[in-house]
């Protein structure tokens, strides 16, 4: 796999392609800078197969974090993606849901702790490896101690995550090279926020670089664009950088800007969990005629206990009264199922009487207009215009998309 | 408005000429035309032709209560050769009330369905959901779980609404009365249940779009269901259906009211029993003469995780199905079958609200394709051999048979072994 940059912007923006990605599943290629589909099992959320393919622009990679079924898996014959009924995509495992909070505390030397439906599981790189094996996954993350975002954290535990991290890469590159089931799939090291995590990471054989300890909600965007900025100078220019746990579209034009290749793509699962959809205006050339205000940041009523993050001024709160009798698509010529064919009224009543349809039609909306926001930003990159994505940088929501 | 028909038989007295002529001289929104009938059973293969499309019967209606197929969108209802749904005018009356539902189009325009839509009255959720004030010859009181304010259903406001739902098919308010009440009450509903509906009726702003259809009332008395259907059949309504049944009666008083009802149902109109779903309901009752059936049954057990099959069910969130990489039903065609297996429905019941919608597929498809088999096997001729094949593959051994059934299909001519 190798990303061939076509541009370099300010220096540090790259607009690329990743060619060769996958080995198994043939030849894909995947538009950098890109977003990953966030999966639950493969399964993208509230989807089916025929619900999801309405969605013309599906990314080729798709996310899974599958601890929690590993014993299901080693007895499937035919591997993951027969048994998800997955169409044609590249696989990426991860080992933490991007969406899911989880309790910190629980890594050792030897062991990191993941979360499932069922509780708490344990990983030894062994049973990582073991994992693997069954998954056969065209990327992993090598297993990380990533417990180092809260802002104050020792700088003796920053330096034990960054071993244990590097530790951990080592032991999977070992077994990589001695394990004929683990040949093709590719290795992202993971690094923890930091220079040395960097530099090291960068001596190893990895395929790309996930970037770890800088989640939304750990930091505000400017620390977290300098230490992008500061890592990114001591990873070699050719290996993509995955950024793990950001989404906001503010964060993610800032963290394309320090350097960032790929996303990892659960922020539309997140708005429409708390009944929202993604409105906002990503045109490189905004018309001033159809700008209007925005609304203006609002928590969300009912705070999912899931969701650390507050509704964003990037969405509009469908359960808002204001909708009842609204008969607009979500957003005006978007072309997603969901607004080609109801309204924001309907939407409304389907989230005032709980139904289910709502998380799907959110689901389908909001995945098509995050996808039309990452294929703006590297048309902006393109264009040398990245200062004209997103309107402007104070969240001022605008009509039309 | 009546209900035109063109059967293969001639039409040979005068005066039944003279009722045709007449009928089809006034536009109407229902057409039924009988395709097949079969020769030993009840049965009926139909052509029931409505507003927004045609529909096949029999026919199992599959109940989307606020406007949605719980969580599955109209094109994969359209996909799975749905024809005609319900909605409740109870709910959407509620939530989001019919004006606005007529700013959008009728509910059609609101959630996009384009083929038929049925909606019932209301009645029923005044028994089953609601704490019940006081029924009246007015109507019926309530109060609204949402705001506690006190409602009155009348009639006129049932029709009314479903006048703004826009619904190809619409229910009379009945005075509805829970199968296991007996004595005075139960004739009392009947008797207001025909003044309501001729109430019902009169209130109907779109007789030549929207079909009003009377509800046969009596509960289990032979006698009170007989003057039902005596006078509500002199009323000049589209269709029928048979209420008041499936509520936790016996099915040996079950059936004998369903085929009661439809010897003296007039042949030309269709029979529609109301909340009846399971698999050998619906092939029983076929056969003694209904030709509409619906019930919430498959779409609800779906979200439990429970898939139907031609054997019974199947809990799919069962452990003995987190190895078990059949799909539910081999044989079935539908787009979950095609892709996945139980146990990955298994384990995806752990993670995501997809694994229901998939189950949710599965269940109407298997309604829709039991009524397309039992129509091709009577449109075919050879409907008394489907009913033996079917129940030898939902019950072991004959002697698993329910003996409710075994009598019902004695007495329209079906032995079995």
């Amino acid at each position: 796999m190798q990303l061939e940059l076509s541009r370099v912007v300010h220096g540090t923006s790259r607009l690329g392609v990743l060619r060769g990605v996958g080995n198994k599943a043939g030849e894909y290629s995947l538009d950098t800078p890109g977003c990953l589909l966030y999966t639950h099992l493969g399964t993208v959320p509230h989807l089916t197969q025929d619900t999801l393919h309405t969605l013309k622009h599906l990314p080729c990679v798709s996310q899974v974090t599958l601890a929690e079924h590993q014993e299901v898996l080693e007895e499937v014959k035919d591997g993951f993606r027969k048994f998800a009924g997955l169409h044609d995509t590249i696989l990426y495992l991860s080992l933490h849901d991007p969406a899911a909070a989880y309790p910190t505390g629980y890594t050792t030397n030897k062991t990191v702790s993941v979360w499932g439906s069922g509780g708490r599981i344990e990983l030894t790189v062994a049973k990582f490896m073991a994992l693997l094996k069954t998954v056969q996954p065209d990327w992993y993350q090598s297993i990380a101690d990533g417990e180092t975002w809260e802002s104050n954290t020792s700088r003796k535990r920053v330096r034990k995550s960054v071993d244990r991290t590097l530790a951990h890469l080592d032991k999977c590159l070992l077994e990589h090279q001695t394990t004929p089931e683990l040949e093709g799939m590719e290795v992202f090291g993971v690094v923890e926020g930091r220079v040395r995590s960097a530099k090291e990471t960068a001596k190893r054989p990895v395929v790309g670089f996930c970037l770890d300890g800088l989640q939304t909600g750990s930091m505000d965007q400017g620390l977290r664009t300098e230490l992008i900025s500061a890592v990114n100078r001591e990873l070699p220019e050719h290996k993509p950088r995955l950024l793990q746990g950001v989404g906001r579209p503010d964060e993610v034009l800032a963290c394309v800007e320090a350097g960032v290749d790929l996303f990892e793509g659960f922020f539309p699962f997140q708005v429409t969990e708390r009944g929202c959809a993604l409105y906002f205006n990503y045109n490189i050339y905004p018309d001033p005629e159809v700008t209007g205000t925005a609304p203006t940041m609002q928590p969300n009523g009912e705070v999912n206990p899931e969701d650390q993050i507050e509704m964003t001024t990037f969405e509009i709160n469908l359960k808002d009264k204001r909708f009842q009798d609204d008969f607009a698509p979500l957003v005006e010529g978007c072309g997603c199922y969901c607004c080609q064919n109801h309204q924001r009224a309907y939407i409304h009543h389907l989230l005032v009487t709980n139904e289910l349809l709502a998380g799907v039609l959110l689901m389908i909306h909001n995945t098509a207009h995050y996808q039309g926001f990452f294929k703006a930003l590297r048309d902006a990159l393109a264009n040398d215009n990245l200062d004209g994505t997103l309107s402007n940088r104070d969240h001022t929501v605008t009509t039309g998309c | 408005m009546a209900a035109t028909t063109a059967c293969e038989s001639q039409i040979n007295t005068s005066e039944e000429s003279m009722h045709v002529k007449k009928a089809l001289s006034v536009a109407s929104p229902l057409t039924l035309k009988i395709v097949a009938e079969c020769p030993v059973t009840k049965a009926r293969a139909c052509e029931l032709i409505l507003p927004h499309s045609p529909v096949s019967t029999p026919v199992f209606m599959p109940v989307g209560t606020q406007g949605t197929m719980k969580g599955i969108t109209v094109d994969q209802l359209d996909s799975l050769g749905c024809q005609i749904c319900l909605g409740n005018t109870y709910h959407l009356g509620m939530r989001p009330g019919p004006e606005l539902i007529e700013k959008a189009n009728g509910l059609h325009g609101f959630m996009n369905w384009k083929r038929n839509l049925l909606t019932d009255s209301g009645g029923f959720q005044m028994v089953s959901l609601v704490e019940l004030s006081e029924v009246t010859e007015e109507g019926v009181k309530f109060k609204s779980p949402y705001d506690g304010k006190e409602i009155l259903l009348t009639p006129e406001k049932s029709i009314g609404i479903q006048n703004s739902l826009g619904s190809d098919i619409m229910m009379q308010l009945d005075d509805v009365v829970s199968s296991t009440v007996t004595g005075p009450r139960v004739e009392e509903a009947m008797h207001r249940s025909v003044r309501w509906l001729d109430r019902c009726i009169a209130a109907n702003k779109n007789p030549h779009k929207q079909n009003l259809f009377a509800i046969i009332q009596g509960g289990l008395n032979a006698q009170l269901r007989k003057t039902c259907l005596d006078e509500m059949t002199k009323r000049d309504v589209p269709g029928f259906a048979i209420g008041g049944l499936s509520g936790g009666e016996e099915k040996d008083d079950f059936w004998r009211m369903v085929t009661l009802s439809t010897d003296h149902l007039p042949r030309e109109k269709p029979r529609y029993l109301m909340g009846v779903g399971y698999a050998l309901d619906l092939v029983v009752c076929v056969a003694l003469g209904c030709d509409m059936f619906d019930c919430v049954f498959p779409t609800r057990t779906a979200r439990f995780g429970s898939a139907l099959v031609p054997w019974g069910s199947l809990q799919v969130k069962q452990k003995q199905y987190a190895k078990d990489f059949k799909p539910i039903d081999p044989d079935c065609e539908c787009p979950t079958c095609k892709r996945h297996s139980r146990a990955y429905l298994h384990a995806l019941f752990k993670n995501d609200t997809a694994a229901m919608h998939h189950i949710t597929i599965h269940n109407i498809s298997y309604q829709l394709t039991l009524m397309r088999s039992v129509r091709q096997s009577i449109v075919d001729g050879r409907f008394p051999e489907f009913i033996r094949t079917f129940m030898k593959r939902m019950f072991s051994s004959p002697d698993q048979y329910p003996s409710w059934a075994v009598d019902a299909l004695a007495s329209v001519n079906i032995t079995l072994d």
